[in-house]
């Protein structure tokens, strides 16, 4: 308990915060809480604690709650920026019903805010920035007044410029617009490569509402004849004609004479696709991807050679005289030459489908060139306040929503032990009150990390040798129910390419059982499964034959959801 | 609640270190964490950051860095908590603050001097990673440590000492450490001078379009005060009478200095502010922001710099040309300092020629810009400056002769103006009601100044 003014004070408010009965009894309650709010003593690091406390007290009527809001509303206009943010989120939380009271209050905040993004301190900078793009997700005409805040000056560093650009991209409207994107033009010229990109893509985002402009601005931008600059006009481009076909047209007449700025291969890639799928709108795309044929001996990306052959094979479609010579030879290549086997299979498949008829490849190949409605799957609507509230205030916005949810799965996955998940901390943790809209951040775990190499051959004694040679990495201890089905989890394991060693006869207590795994790396995985049905639990210890603690979580990751799914299923 | 707060010097050496709750690991974390800034992708913040898995399996060892970066120092901690953000950084620029007033100066020497009192400050700040409390004055109670404070031998503080007892110019000016020194050092040497020193500092943002119209101007002014008298004794600043907040509100005849927005320090008494816009306050020695305002859009004054640039530009030749005036709209008694502009240029530029209006200035290439730096400009004068470069390379097609080259500029300045607030604003009177016993009145020393926190023109 932090210091807050007097002694009795700290004593009064632990007993009523911490002890239920004194939260049932709601006039003694209120009382505290009515006298912890007047408390002026309280300095800045009080009152920001006092609010965090507060957070855990729901209001048993309408006028209970609106009492409360009067009697903070002090706090809303403290010159400490910690004090306002905290006053800010207690007030988004106590009027999870009242939509209007939210907005009103994240109004009020716009002015402390918009101060702590252009202080003196890059970090509390950075936090407000933060949180502006928080407010912008679910209010996105919040801020446009106010955009020339956001606009960059030479010496601040990277990483704020970033999120600026972000915000700058999140609350353009119709009146800004202009200015928005000449600021926007202005930064893609930049020295550092990383953030000229950055405002490219940022008129990219833009260009999915405001179009003709920003396909002029990028066009304009592909004359300064920079590979840097070249190479993510021309991505831009390419996820912009997927989205807008209304621009393919203007798409088309920029991109002849860029092919000889774009040496990396996501550029080259993405020209490939243009090149391909548009191509009976470009006049010399034949001759471009002639270009590309003649040197792809010397092209070091297979990425590269996959596209062109799909690319290729598509503008035959559509000019077969210009291209039916050069396609022979590339496929010639790939099938006699590539040693890349991807791209020789795939040059093996176009082969084989083309000697089906030219009607197949059609029905196989072309597929729609563009899909509006994807644009609206990857920017979802407003989200409402209430889905963010609770994370107002804290880290999550200063580590982005996704970069959160990886950090709390690693935290989940190694948190999962027996004890129950710390709740002791109760001042930022668990608020009392419900939270109906709070989203459940689970997810599958990403496997993308780890590659698990299917039919790993291991004798029983080499197992042997290198389990009692090795030291365990990891052991925990997982909820079960009843007896082990053994083949329902032989089955499931051999899915994710765990093969199964050993197991003891069904029915035997207690019950184990050997796994091995092998990653891509060549990283072994050995795991034992222990099970006394009347603990109810299974106990797994793995052992890993090189320390590494990344692909050793996702390897239990993914071991914690194949047991858990078939504990499920027993249940 | 923080676990760990350690403050690291910019070669990421740890000076201090401090453990407040003993549940993660040890002092390889100060390493880890500036090992993992250096090794951060350009596209992350290095603002917050987290490891996973550290130590041993037995913690749950996450934690969460956040540190703020102060005259060169890394000041970080660590929590495993989720915290408020706000209040974390906003604690550290506080500790800052404090470790600047009891030691005189933030700094890797001086932190490296006064390691004992630092510790014993963190000390009573903190309690298992909560904060007590960081008033100076009631810490103040609880310090005993003396700072350890150098002082470089100056020939400046010679020259100070007047021939045969005459008093010389310098006196009248405070020595620029003189703010420098901590807030504590009077507990034995009772001849130090009470001295308090009022600067009224402000932040201009300009954004001018090419076609010299203002696009944005954005002031973010503080008045922030230092002082050395014994805590008790009362302040009154008064500021200009014609002060006014927000759209409507008017005052006085004259072009009023309206500013949008203001927020006052929590210890300010604003009884007389709307009557003789005075502030009143019993400041705690050490250092303390009065008053932040915030002004946008309608600037009373002029703005300080206009720049008039033509470019040329042959193609066939690679030859370019930028001809840059410089006109300074101060009064002509005031003066702007350590002016510089950047002006960024097309790739592949390689040699200069210049021709400067007088010999002081200096321009050279360096990072893809060109910078010209002039120490000192006067106000309402005109300053010009032709530069010539050469842009090797196959000449592009495309006949364009004027129109100005893509990658070039904006061009953005940097400058210093003493004795000068853009705003307007200023303080008329600094009173002190404290009868000093048996001391000569204390000195009072209000500066006023702006300089530039973006100050960019398109070309």
């Amino acid at each position: 308990m932090p210091y807050l003014g007097s002694e009795d004070l700290v004593k009064e408010l632990k007993k009523a915060l911490c002890n239920p009965h004194i939260q049932a009894d709601r006039l003694r309650y209120r009382n505290v809480i009515q006298r912890v709010i007047r408390m002026s003593k309280l300095d800045q690091w009080g009152q920001a604690e006092v609010l965090n406390f507060l957070l855990r007290y729901q209001p048993r009527s309408e006028e209970e709650l609106f009492d409360i809001l009067n009697l903070l509303d002090s706090f809303l206009k403290s010159s400490s920026p910690s004090v306002v943010m905290g006053a800010t989120k207690l007030f988004l939380i106590l009027a999870k019903k009242f939509p209007h009271v939210q907005t009103d209050v994240l109004v009020r905040v716009k002015g402390p805010l918009l101060a702590a993004c252009s202080s003196e301190s890059r970090e509390l900078c950075f936090a407000a920035l933060c949180h502006v793009r928080q407010i912008l997700h679910s209010l996105p005409g919040h801020f446009s007044s106010h955009y020339k805040k956001f606009f960059c000056s030479y010496s601040e560093p990277h990483y704020i410029k970033l999120q600026k650009v972000e915000v700058l991209c999140e609350l353009v409207n119709d009146e800004n617009v202009q200015q928005v994107l000449e600021e926007l033009r202005g930064y893609c010229t930049d020295v550092s490569a990383d953030f000229s990109q950055a405002a490219i893509f940022a008129i990219g985002g833009i260009a999915r509402t405001y179009t003709d402009q920003c396909v002029q601005i990028l066009t304009e931008l592909l004359g300064l004849r920079q590979e840097h600059i070249t190479t993510v006009v021309v991505q831009t481009f390419r996820d912009l004609v997927w989205l807008c076909p209304q621009c393919t047209e203007a798409v088309c007449q920029a991109l002849p004479g860029c092919e000889e700025n774009i040496q990396d291969s996501e550029g080259k890639q993405a020209l490939i696709w243009l090149l391909g799928v548009h191509g009976e709108r470009i006049p010399n795309a034949p001759y471009v991807l002639e270009d590309f044929v003649e040197n792809v001996k010397s092209e070091t990306f297979p990425a590269v050679k996959m596209e062109l052959l799909t690319a290729l094979l598509r503008l035959f479609l559509s000019r077969p005289a210009e291209c039916q010579d050069m396609l022979g030879r590339l496929l010639y290549y790939c099938i006699e030459e590539e040693k890349d086997m991807a791209v020789r299979d795939r040059g093996l498949f176009y082969y084989r489908l083309l000697l089906v008829g030219i009607d197949e490849v059609k029905r196989i190949l072309c597929s729609p060139k563009s899909d509006p409605s994807l644009g609206l799957l990857e920017d979802p609507a407003e989200r409402p306040v209430n889905s963010w509230a609770s994370d107002f205030n804290t880290l999550v916005p200063v580590y982005g929503r996704a970069r959160w949810a990886t950090i709390s799965k690693c935290q989940g996955a190694k948190h999962h032990g027996p004890e129950l998940p710390n709740t002791a901390s109760f001042a930022t943790s668990g608020t009392l009150i419900p939270e109906e809209n709070k989203e459940t951040i689970q997810e599958l775990p990403d496997s993308g990390a780890l590659m698990l190499v299917p039919n790993l051959q291991l004798t029983a004694e080499y197992f042997e040798k290198t389990w009692l040679s090795l030291k365990v990495a990891h052991q925990q201890v997982l909820p079960w129910q009843g007896a082990v089905h053994a083949d329902t989890l032989q089955m499931a394991l051999q899915v994710v390419n765990i093969q199964t060693i050993a197991m003891s006869r069904a029915g035997a207590r207690p019950w184990k059982a050997y796994l091995s795994a092998q990653d891509d790396t060549g990283c072994l995985f050995l795991t034992e499964l222990l099970l006394e049905p009347e603990n109810s639990e299974i106990q797994i210890t793995v052992k890993q034959n090189e320390a590494r603690m990344e692909t050793l979580n996702s390897f239990i990751s993914v071991l914690e959801t194949v047991i858990g799914t078939i504990g499920n299923i027993k249940s | 609640m923080i676990s760990q707060f350690f403050i690291l010097s910019s070669k990421g050496d740890p000076l201090i270190y401090k453990d407040f709750r003993g549940d993660s690991g040890g002092r390889d974390v100060a390493e880890l964490f500036y090992r993992k800034l250096m090794g951060l992708p350009g596209d992350e913040s290095p603002v917050v950051m987290v490891t996973t898995g550290g130590g041993g399996w037995r913690h749950h060892d996450d934690r969460h860095f956040i540190h703020i970066r102060h005259s060169g120092l890394y000041l970080v901690a660590t929590t495993s908590e989720n915290i408020s953000p706000f209040s974390l950084l906003e604690l550290l620029s506080r500790l800052a603050t404090l470790l600047g007033d009891y030691c005189g100066s933030l700094g890797e020497g001086t932190i490296s001097r006064n390691v004992a009192l630092v510790y014993e400050l963190l000390d009573e700040v903190l309690d298992y990673g909560y904060v007590q409390t960081t008033s100076t004055e009631m810490l103040r109670n609880f310090i005993q440590t003396e700072p350890v404070v150098s002082k470089p031998f100056s020939l400046f503080d010679l020259s100070s000492v007047g021939l045969f007892g005459a008093e010389t110019q310098q006196s009248k000016v405070a020595p620029s450490s003189a703010a420098s020194r901590p807030v504590l050092s009077s507990r034995t040497d009772q001849s130090q001078k009470n001295e308090v020193f009022l600067d009224v500092v402000e932040r201009l943002s300009v954004l001018i379009a090419s076609n010299g119209s203002l696009l944005k101007v954005d002031v973010q002014g503080e008045i922030r005060l230092k002082s050395f008298l014994p805590s008790g004794s009362e302040i009154r600043i008064g500021l200009t009478e014609e002060f006014c907040v927000g759209k409507s509100e008017l005052r006085g005849y004259g072009p009023g200095i309206r500013v949008d927005e203001v927020s006052f320090h929590s210890s300010v008494h604003l009884d007389e502010f709307e009557s003789h816009r005075i502030l009143r306050l019993q400041p705690a020695q050490g250092e303390l922001t009065v008053m932040r305002y915030q002004l946008s859009d309608d600037l009373p004054s002029p703005l300080p710099f206009r720049l008039f640039p033509s470019v040329q530009w042959d193609r066939g030749s690679g030859r370019f040309q930028v001809y840059l005036k410089l006109r300074c709209d101060l009064p002509p008694k005031s003066q702007a300092l350590n002016v510089r502009l950047h002006l960024p240029l097309p790739r592949g530029v390689v040699s200069l020629s210049q021709e400067l209006s007088s010999p002081e200035q200096k321009a050279e290439l360096g990072e893809g810009a060109l910078r010209w730096d002039l120490p000192r400009v006067q106000g309402g004068s005109q300053l010009s400056g032709l530069f010539q470069m050469d842009v090797p390379g196959p000449p592009s097609h495309g006949p364009s002769t004027s129109a100005p080259p893509l990658g070039l500029g904006p061009a953005s300045l940097s400058f210093e103006l003493p004795r000068h607030t853009c705003s307007g604003l200023q303080v008329r009177f600094l009173r002190l009601t404290f009868r000093p016993c048996g001391n000569a009145n204390p000195h009072k020393w209000v500066r006023h100044l702006s300089h530039s926190d973006a100050y960019v023109i398109r070309i």
